[in-house]
């Protein structure tokens, strides 16, 4: 992968300077790269990696499977692109396997899932099935680790 | 009871380390950031360890032939062959010991006599001094110099030999510095040791954590494999220095000998540090390659911050240290380092305790994670804004 989007993926906070440094390249050449992937879309935008485990009231994720009915040559994109207009949802996948699309659902409650899953998802025309799974801790999120992590157990030798 | 009376005199002359004497200031206090440390801090890859854990499952608990496992020997004799083109016959030229530390302590043991004049060139790492007067023998300092980006020159080693001179400990890449010796550097190097008959014992521990061109040993010079001992290990290469596995290869007598010593002080290093270090040197090729990758972009951060801060610091090619002058400060470098840890707290080494011609200078370890040396850089920032 390019050093450069590995860099920024991991942290979006690295300096143009320091980027240059950890790249090798100069600060003009990082610039301008950083430019051309933000205008072909390939960088989408910059925020902050929230552990939501140590946010109170930081509401409810479900991770849904749906199983719908592909639509004579649009495939699957059409139904995706009515579901991921719905602001409940945050992530949507098409999936190979034993269901045809990953939804992932943020509300403030459990009962706000329930209803959007209910209301708006099943009541979707093409939706065959759902299965809604909430998620009760997360571990690692995005390649970051949530839990404490145990400090530099190293010990000072030479 | 006075122990001193009783206890190895030559021992209590040692002085102790003086990296000992911070690192207890640094464990009073809370919150610091280190970047004191001189292991990696990757983890010991995971098909490594776990070559270690099914030699344990199967219960190969016994000890190993003294000179370490016969198959370890044929992968060390073919790793240094692919990587350095050094030739060394697995069964009489080669000797596993409990990390690079014995292998040091053993080859000095076994090739100097009381009175004789050993070489060590400093900054460099703190044993070989210690080790040398354990020995009986009498260690020699010569000071290398920033100027020379701390290359140990021809000229300055021919300065330090007299009539009594033996032993010459080589260090490259070099701790705390991060210097190499290019060929033609060990070249010119070489001719002096040649002329003047000594012994050589190139302590090669960091020579995969090497930025720019290749690692060249300088055994591999003509008329220098017969009177040099190779230390390496997998320590530094593999992240394993927990495991405690090292290695010596020399010409067949002094590596005789030191088995001899070796058997009787040591018997043989670890086994489930050898079956792993089996798997290491097959299977390890990438590991070492991604960790190499890891400090190199490292290494451009920490060395190039230090640059802008104003702080200099020549371009370090070797092992995980960056070595950067702090006499623009008007401090000493322990005043430097014990002003940064009260007052940022944050952890470095004085150049001093590698050698009293490393006043003037910080030792920094990048062997960190980004972010951790992101943080540290900063306060290192504010620490020389405020001073």
């Amino acid at each position: 992968m390019e050093k450069l989007l590995r860099l920024l993926s991991e942290n979006s906070s690295y300096t143009v300077k320091e980027l240059a440094l950890l790249t090798g390249d100069s600060e003009e050449s990082v610039s301008l790269k950083i430019n051309e992937y933000e205008k072909q879309g390939i960088i989408k935008g910059y925020k902050a990696a929230i552990n939501w485990e140590k946010v109170k009231d930081s509401g409810v994720t479900a991770y849904i499977e749906l199983k719908v009915t592909p639509i004579k040559d649009k495939g699957f994109d059409e139904i995706a692109e009515r579901i991921m207009s719905f602001e409940e949802v945050s992530s949507l996948y098409l999936m190979a396997g034993t269901y045809d699309l990953a939804v992932i659902v943020k509300g403030e409650t459990i009962q706000d899932v329930s209803s959007f899953v209910t209301r708006k998802l099943s009541a979707l025309d093409g939706v065959l099935a759902t299965a809604t799974h909430f998620i009760l801790k997360r571990y690692k999120d995005e390649g970051l680790v949530l839990s404490e992590i145990p400090g530099d157990e190293r010990c000072m030798q030479f | 009871m006075d122990y001193n009376k009783y206890l190895n005199k030559t021992i209590v002359n040692v002085k102790p380390s003086g990296i000992r004497r911070f690192f207890d200031i640094v464990n009073e206090m809370d919150d610091v950031i280190s970047l004191s440390i001189g292991e990696p801090d990757f983890r010991t890859p995971w098909h490594v360890r776990k070559a270690g854990i099914d030699s344990l499952e199967s219960g190969k608990t016994w000890y190993t032939p003294n000179r370490g496992f016969k198959k370890l020997c044929q992968e060390i004799s073919g790793f240094v062959s692919r990587k350095y083109s050094l030739d060394y016959n697995p069964d009489s030229e080669i000797l596993v010991t409990v990390g690079g530390s014995e292998a040091l302590d053993v080859a000095i043991r076994c090739m100097v006599n009381p009175g004789d004049e050993v070489l060590v060139h400093q900054p460099s790492f703190v044993c070989y001094e210690p080790l040398t007067e354990m020995s009986g023998a009498v260690p020699v300092i010569i000071n290398t110099k920033e100027e020379n980006q701390f290359r140990l020159m021809p000229e300055e080693l021919e300065a330090s030999i007299t009539d009594k001179s033996k032993l010459l400990i080589l260090s490259y890449p070099n701790n705390p510095t991060g210097a190499i010796m290019r060929k033609e550097d060990l070249e010119a190097l070489s001719e002096v040791i040649i002329r003047h008959d000594l012994l050589v014992i190139s302590d090669e521990i960091y020579s995969e954590l090497t930025y720019s061109g290749k690692h060249v040993s300088i055994a591999t010079l003509p008329g220098m494999r017969e009177r040099t001992v190779v230390i390496n290990g997998f320590s530094k290469a593999f992240a394993m220095t927990g495991w405690r596995l090292g290695y010596a290869m020399g010409p067949e007598e002094i590596i005789g000998m030191m088995t001899k010593l070796h058997q009787f002080c040591i018997m043989s290093a670890p086994t489930v540090a050898q079956y792993a270090a089996i798997e290491a040197l097959s299977n390890g090729d990438k590991d070492i390659e991604h960790m190499r990758s890891e400090y190199d972009m490292r290494r451009r951060l920490v060395v190039g911050s230090f640059n802008r801060l104003g702080l200099t610091c020549f371009e370090p090619n070797g092992a995980f240290y960056c070595f950067p002058c702090i006499k623009s400060t008007g401090l000493t470098s322990e005043e430097f380092c014990t002003r940064l840890l009260r007052s940022k707290g944050v952890a470095i080494v004085p150049g001093d305790a590698f050698g009293q011609c490393g006043e003037g200078f910080v030792r920094v370890s990048y062997s960190y994670s980004l972010s951790h040396l992101k943080e540290a850089l900063k306060r290192i920032e504010e620490f020389i804004n405020e001073l």
